[in-house]
């Protein structure tokens, strides 16, 4: 059987509506519209992650020196942005405090991914009476607000950024979880994954190499955005004085510590802090939307 | 396998209920090695039930089914007998766009099936691709590319050319021309044919489309609502149908001065 | 004959990703009253979006030129309340009925309310003319369907309340989208014989759109062929079958499989279909047609007239008769079929 193939036709959808549905669909991230506000999300996220590595080791000053005599004192020549209430430079704070407060927000984004993206994933494959107990436990955690777990890690475990970020992964699984088995249900149902199992592949090289693949998009959508819950929350809970400690800089923290400069009249501190981690928040936020659409129109 | 001339694939009292449903009912079917059987009946008869039972997609409720000498009523106890049924019975599905992993080319798919089986080097294994590629006709450039790159036809032979890398002795085809155009389906049958001259594979095809099973199949059988309620010759069931049902179908198929004619107003 | 609906040179092209693409080119074709016509293709081929333009359905951003005149208007012209009465006298029934039917509202709900909003007739006045209608498509018990739910029905008998519903507006012409595609054959058999009474109880005019040519030639008047966005053929329907003018009819005749007789091989055509934006220039069936010399390849193929019936060949004067005869070889010496 002869296969004529005309030159330079590569790509063959026939229907160009089909076409303009197709780009959207199965393209997975690469072909996500960013617009302007995607751009300039995705330049705002990968400054501040350039500063979370490189911010320690190009701090100004040692952000832990304290002079009580520069308390309180405004932007001051080479200290940019002044000084805290225990006169200490608030910008290499700032700098110093964009590690925790991005490794924080990246530990729990990656853990409740991966404890997520895991249940949905074998609730899926297995589905009947597994499915139906996972569903049940995770409406369960679903009621846990995360910050009332933390509270009591920290009663637990003791007060801390790993029993804070840990007790947040556990309470932002089932979100993560419940996105991606509708997803992982419909992927199930394709025939090719039918078409392997017939091929005699096992649960796990289908569920790996196959399924969880192509729901990644989904998967990157959802880590993004709860990397922006985390961050919020984890500030939260460090300005409870249950998360990262006193005095490593951080911006919770810092928000937590601005707080009697605030009542003072002295707002630097704090707004400086908020203000990073509402840019921050915001462009990620506004990545994982467009990246969470691209993935659930592939999943239409 | 243990008895070279008996049937590659034997169906007995093959029944499966659904809640209170009965999909499937009392069907048995032998088929020999070679030999192309049809499966036909309309949506709801439980012919697409019947090809999951073979390959082990839906569990019979009743009745045994043997392929290759070896039952495979139940589900296969490890993965060594996974992957030895995925020797024995293959199947290729309808819908061209949904058979394939978005995200791999075909001659991906193929090699992945291949490591899965064998433990041939890589050179085996591009030159066995190769070969299968030139079966279905489609060149390498075709192959790499990923399906979203592929009209239906270029798909539906990817499909083939993966479910033939097992090298099986049945396979089962669930409706898998339906949704081509007739160009392509014209072009989809010929391959199937050739496929069977070459290496003498047996064929069950499942299929609402009594010409595509005239083409293709020696035998057949017509089911309705689960039931088996002609079988024969393809051609003398086609010919001359014997059961009010198969004559039904028979004379819905448009052709030359076929006019179409209001037979019933059924309280459904 | 006066012709109902008579649609020019029309070319369609619509936006996608950025450039304009090209999905049908410069269609002709006419419909009288009472008159019903097949329009078939293999996908890309522009059929459905033909269907789309006279409807006046088309994507917004589509690039419309050419003319569509319909019982005298002129239907590209047309916005506001123009635009909506033309689309209650044409009437469209697309191949999925669930796409197109609210899945939570009852059945009486769906065929009334463009009668109750848009002709503000009485509820239960609708009720009648709903039932009546499902009557008439061979529905039993009419009130109690009026009152079930879109899932409670079985496809065909949903494609049939579509079609009843398409008649509430007492339509001049049905355009009927590959509408029996996704039923059983025999349900297909029963529809076509609903919409077959219909016409001439009617004298309903129909564009009745499908990929199979023996379903169009059984209730069809005349057949037109479409390729890349272009009509090849317009033949009587019996005769289309039996003496096409174009190559591609003939290739479409011999390669469906029969149901009344085995071949020893299928003629397949090589390649697939392109779509309009794709097709090469001159005779844009050419490069997978047996009988394509250097001119049809050079060339730009204009409809014409040959004896009652229209086509898009230079070659067909020629070839005619000669297209179905297994005997008959190619002029070169090209694989016809894929060896």
């Amino acid at each position: 059987m002869s296969v004529p193939v005309q030159a330079g036709v590569a790509a063959e959808v026939l229907d160009p509506v089909a076409e303009v549905e197709a780009a959207a669909v199965r393209g997975g991230l690469r072909r996500v519209r960013l617009g302007v506000l995607g751009w300039v999300s995705l330049v705002v996220v990968a400054l501040a992650a350039v500063l979370a590595v490189v911010g320690p080791l190009v701090r100004p000053f040692d952000p832990n020196l304290s002079d009580l005599s520069f308390a309180y004192v405004g932007p001051y020549g080479s200290h940019l942005l002044g000084f805290d209430g225990q006169g200490r430079d608030l910008f290499s704070r700032l700098l110093v405090g964009a590690r925790t407060t991005f490794l924080g927000a990246a530990f729990v984004a990656i853990v409740a991914v991966a404890v997520g993206s895991g249940l949905a994933v074998t609730a899926a494959w297995f589905g009947g009476r597994f499915d139906r107990v996972v569903s049940a436990g995770l409406d369960v955690v679903f009621a846990f607000p995360g910050i009332l777990l933390a509270v009591v890690a920290a009663a637990v475990f003791g007060a801390g950024l790993l029993s804070a970020g840990l007790a947040l992964a556990v309470a932002y699984s089932p979100y993560v979880a419940r996105v991606l088995r509708s997803a992982a249900l419909k992927e199930r149902a394709m025939a090719y994954v039918a078409a392997l199992e017939v091929q005699g592949f096992g649960a796990w090289r289908l569920c790996l190499r196959h399924l969880l693949p192509n729901i990644s998009g989904l998967v990157v959508a959802q880590g993004t955005i709860l990397f922006g819950f985390a961050m919020v929350d984890l500030a939260a809970i460090s300005f409870l004085g249950l998360g990262v400690q006193s005095p490593q800089a951080d911006w919770g923290v810092m928000v937590s510590e601005g707080k009697t400069g605030l009542l003072q009249g002295y707002p630097m501190e704090s707004l400086t802090a908020v203000l990073c981690i509402v840019v921050v928040v915001s462009a990620v936020s506004f990545l994982g939307d467009r990246l969470e659409s691209a993935g659930k129109q592939a999943h239409r | 396998m243990p008895d070279a001339d008996g049937p590659v694939l034997s169906v007995s009292g093959l029944r499966k209920v659904f809640g209170t449903q009965v999909a499937v009912d009392d069907m048995s079917f032998d088929l020999a090695p070679g030999r192309s059987l049809a499966i036909v009946g309309e949506s709801g008869s439980g012919k697409t039930t019947v090809a999951r039972m073979v390959v082990g997609l839906e569990r019979p409720t009743a009745g045994t089914i043997v392929a290759c000498g070896r039952d495979r009523s139940r589900p296969a106890r490890n993965a060594g007998e996974r992957t030895r049924r995925g020797r024995e019975v293959q199947i290729v599905f309808q819908d061209p766009y949904s058979s394939l992993d978005p995200r791999q080319s075909g001659a991906a798919a193929v090699d992945e099936v291949l490591r899965v089986h064998h433990d041939h080097d890589a050179a085996t294994r591009r030159r066995i691709v190769g070969e299968l590629a030139d079966l279905v006709g489609l060149d390498s450039r075709q192959m790499s590319a990923l399906p979203r790159a592929l009209s239906g036809g270029q798909r539906q032979r990817v499909a083939i050319a993966r479910a033939l890398a097992t090298e099986p002795k049945v396979l089962i085809l669930d409706e898998s021309v339906a949704a081509l155009d007739v160009s392509i389906q014209a072009q989809v049958l010929n391959v199937l044919a050739d496929i069977r001259d070459e290496r003498g594979i047996s064929y069950v095809l499942i299929s609402h489309d009594l010409a595509v099973v005239r083409q293709l199949t020696e035998d057949v059988l017509v089911m309705q609502r689960g039931v088996v309620v002609e079988r024969g010759r393809t051609t003398d069931v086609l010919d001359e149908p014997q059961h009010p049902y198969t004559q039904r179908l028979r004379a819905s198929v448009p052709g030359p001065g076929w006019k179409p004619t209001r037979t019933l107003r059924r309280p459904a | 004959m006066s012709a109902l609906l008579e649609v020019r040179d029309l070319t369609v092209r619509l936006r996608v990703g950025g450039s304009d693409r090209e999905v049908i080119t410069g269609t002709t074709l006419e419909i009288a009253e009472g008159e019903a016509m097949g329009l078939v293709g293999e996908s890309g081929s522009g059929k459905s979006m033909t269907a789309k333009a006279i409807a006046r359905l088309l994507p917004a951003g589509a690039g419309v030129e050419g003319s569509v005149h319909f019982a005298g208007t002129d239907v590209l012209a047309l916005s506001g309340a123009d635009l909506r009465r033309h689309r209650a006298k044409v009437a469209v029934v697309f191949q999925d009925p669930r796409a197109h039917i609210n899945p939570v509202r009852r059945i009486e709900d769906f065929m009334t309310e463009s009668l109750r909003t848009l002709e503000d007739v009485p509820r239960a006045q609708a009720r009648t003319r709903a039932a009546d209608a499902l009557e008439e498509v061979g529905i039993d018990d009419p009130a109690r369907r009026l009152r079930q739910f879109p899932h409670e029905l079985s496809g065909g008998m949903l494609q049939r309340v579509m079609i009843a519903t398409a008649l509430l507006s007492r339509p001049l012409l049905l355009l009927a989208d590959e509408c029996t595609t996704a039923l059983d054959v025999t349900t297909q058999a029963e529809v076509m014989a609903i919409l077959d009474d219909l016409r001439r109880d009617r004298g309903l005019s129909m564009l009745f759109i499908t990929h199979d040519l023996e379903l169009a030639g059984a209730v069809c008047d005349r057949t037109s062929v479409m390729y890349a966005g272009q009509v090849v053929e317009t033949s009587a329907a019996d005769r289309l079958h039996a003496d096409p003018l174009h190559p591609y009819s003939a290739a479409l005749v011999q390669a469906r499989p029969d149901v009344t007789s085995t071949a020893e091989r299928l003629v397949a055509i090589p390649g697939r279909p392109v779509s309009a934006f794709e097709a090469p220039s001159g005779c844009r069936f050419a490069p997978r047609c047996p009988h394509a010399l250097d001119s049809c390849r050079s060339t730009e193929q204009v409809l014409t007239g040959l004896d009652a019936g229209r086509v898009r060949c230079e070659r067909a004067a020629t070839l005619r008769g000669r297209l179905l005869d297994p005997t008959e070889s190619p002029t070169e010496s090209e694989e016809t079929a894929d060896a």
